[in-house]
């Protein structure tokens, strides 16, 4: 088997430079890759455009990189309760599209597949259908959107063997497995890196060709952004 | 009238057995404590996952998973985890069987406004905008009259649209109202609502046939 390790987060984001397109999974704080971030901060890369569903909080995930001046661009479907990101974006330092959640998704599906558009009706008739081209299928409208083109996708995984086989858990899995296929270049961090044969064949999310570099992350925070529970009888 | 719950409790009589339901944030989160007992629903959330448990007991949180509004959730006996296209696709071909969603606006067409406000930060639409352009079925859960006292049923939206021509149903304090041809019809009054109320609060063209029956809750 291919063995696609590399020693760090630093290492894994090696090639990374000024003004490249980055995708980054996650959905909220559920299932960002902690370390890459982190290693992208003390990197200090600048002009980053990042195409991620959200954008973190103050400080935590892609917080961290907007904190540090360091995206022009967030691709993203919600941006919710960030009040350093509101400041960006009102003062004009920050660039923000937002896409439709399920647009954002299948645009990633389509660059992993290796198709260049898609059709949806998501946002048909809306200010998000500006300038995009209609085609009608069947009495309905659609808008073609094309897929994602990105320099490094940056996925987290829970575990993954030396090859790059990805195994996500629960609503974590969420962006990761579609960027991770979408990517020029793929990195995943994973909570746990075992050896080739360890994974089930039949229980891999992500097969190891789409993955170019892994290493095993340390110490996630996993932070939770609304703790919600019930009370015990 | 109702409040938030009284709302929740009437919208889950349009819940049917085996029914894949999503429910947006605020008042259609309320709707999951009235599902009738006996009746098989099945909750999806689009962030990754059908059936949808209650919120996990204190110290038992996951933060591996959550629901679309990231709070902290469980599974239940059933469920499965996919990823984000996959969750869309769910939704896009029409699989989901109703979804119920909060508005800010809402037209006489069956137009839609629920993610953005000229002049104030913009949060982004989520889901909103593929949920509203593909589900079978959409009811809106929301208050008549904003904060303003002004309706909320309008001739056109004057917000910007999340969806075209898709409301089929609204769930008001007041009323229920189906979204025809001919504008708002007019099918139930809130308890202690008059027709005469539900008039003034709608803005839209509001079709009234017969006696107005008073919600059963």
């Amino acid at each position: 088997m291919i063995n696609k390790v590399v020693a760090s987060a630093d290492a894994a984001i090696a090639g990374i430079e000024d003004g490249m397109t980055l995708m980054v999974g996650g959905f909220g704080l559920c299932g960002i890759p902690e370390n890459s971030i982190a290693a992208l901060v003390r990197k200090g890369v600048k002009n980053l455009t990042c195409i991620s569903n959200n954008a973190g909080v103050d400080d935590f995930g892609l917080g961290l990189l907007l904190q540090n001046r360091q995206i022009k661009k967030m691709v993203s479907s919600y941006v919710g309760e960030n009040a350093e990101f509101e400041r960006q974006m009102l003062s004009g330092e920050l660039e923000v599209e937002l896409i439709p959640q399920g647009t954002l998704a299948t645009r990633c599906l389509a660059s992993g597949y290796g198709m260049p558009a898609i059709f949806t009706p998501a946002g048909v008739g809306t200010e998000v259908a500006g300038g995009k081209e209609v085609r009608n299928f069947n009495g309905t409208d659609y808008l073609m959107e094309y897929a994602f083109d990105s320099h490094f996708a940056i996925v987290k995984a829970w575990k993954g063997d030396t090859s790059g086989n990805l195994v996500f858990r629960a609503t974590s899995r969420n962006f990761n497995p579609l960027m991770a296929m979408a990517g020029k270049i793929t990195i995943a961090e994973v909570e746990e890196l075992v050896e080739p044969g360890q994974l089930d064949p039949d229980g891999i999310h992500t097969p190891g060709i789409f993955v170019h570099r892994i290493f095993q992350g340390s110490a996630y925070e996993k932070r939770i952004e609304q703790r919600t529970v019930r009370k015990r009888n | 009238m109702l409040d938030k719950n009284g709302i929740a409790k009437r919208i889950s009589r349009e819940l049917r057995d085996g029914y894949y339901v999503n429910l947006g944030i605020g008042i259609p989160t309320l709707v999951a404590n009235y599902i009738p007992d006996g009746m098989n629903v099945v909750l999806q959330s689009e962030n990754g996952l059908l059936g949808m448990g209650p919120f996990p007991f204190e110290g038992e949180e996951d933060p591996d998973l959550i629901n679309a509004g990231k709070q902290t959730i469980t599974t239940v006996p059933g469920s499965v985890f996919f990823d984000s296209a996959m969750s869309f696709g769910m939704i896009r071909a029409k699989k989901v069987d109703l979804t119920i969603l909060g508005a800010m606006e809402v037209s006489d067409q069956g137009d839609i406004a629920n993610w953005k406000i000229p002049g104030k930060m913009v949060k982004g639409m989520g889901g909103a905008m593929d949920l509203v352009a593909s589900a079978k079925n959409i009811i809106v859960a929301m208050q008549h009259v904003n904060k303003a006292g002004e309706s909320k049923l309008l001739p056109a939206c004057t917000l910007p649209l999340t969806g075209v021509r898709c409301v089929k149903r609204i769930v008001t304090e007041l009323a229920v109202v189906d979204v025809t041809e001919a504008g708002f019809k007019l099918l139930e009054r809130a308890p202690g609502i008059s027709v005469d109320q539900i008039k003034n609060a709608t803005a839209g063209r509001l079709v009234i046939e017969g006696d107005i029956p008073e919600m059963v809750l």
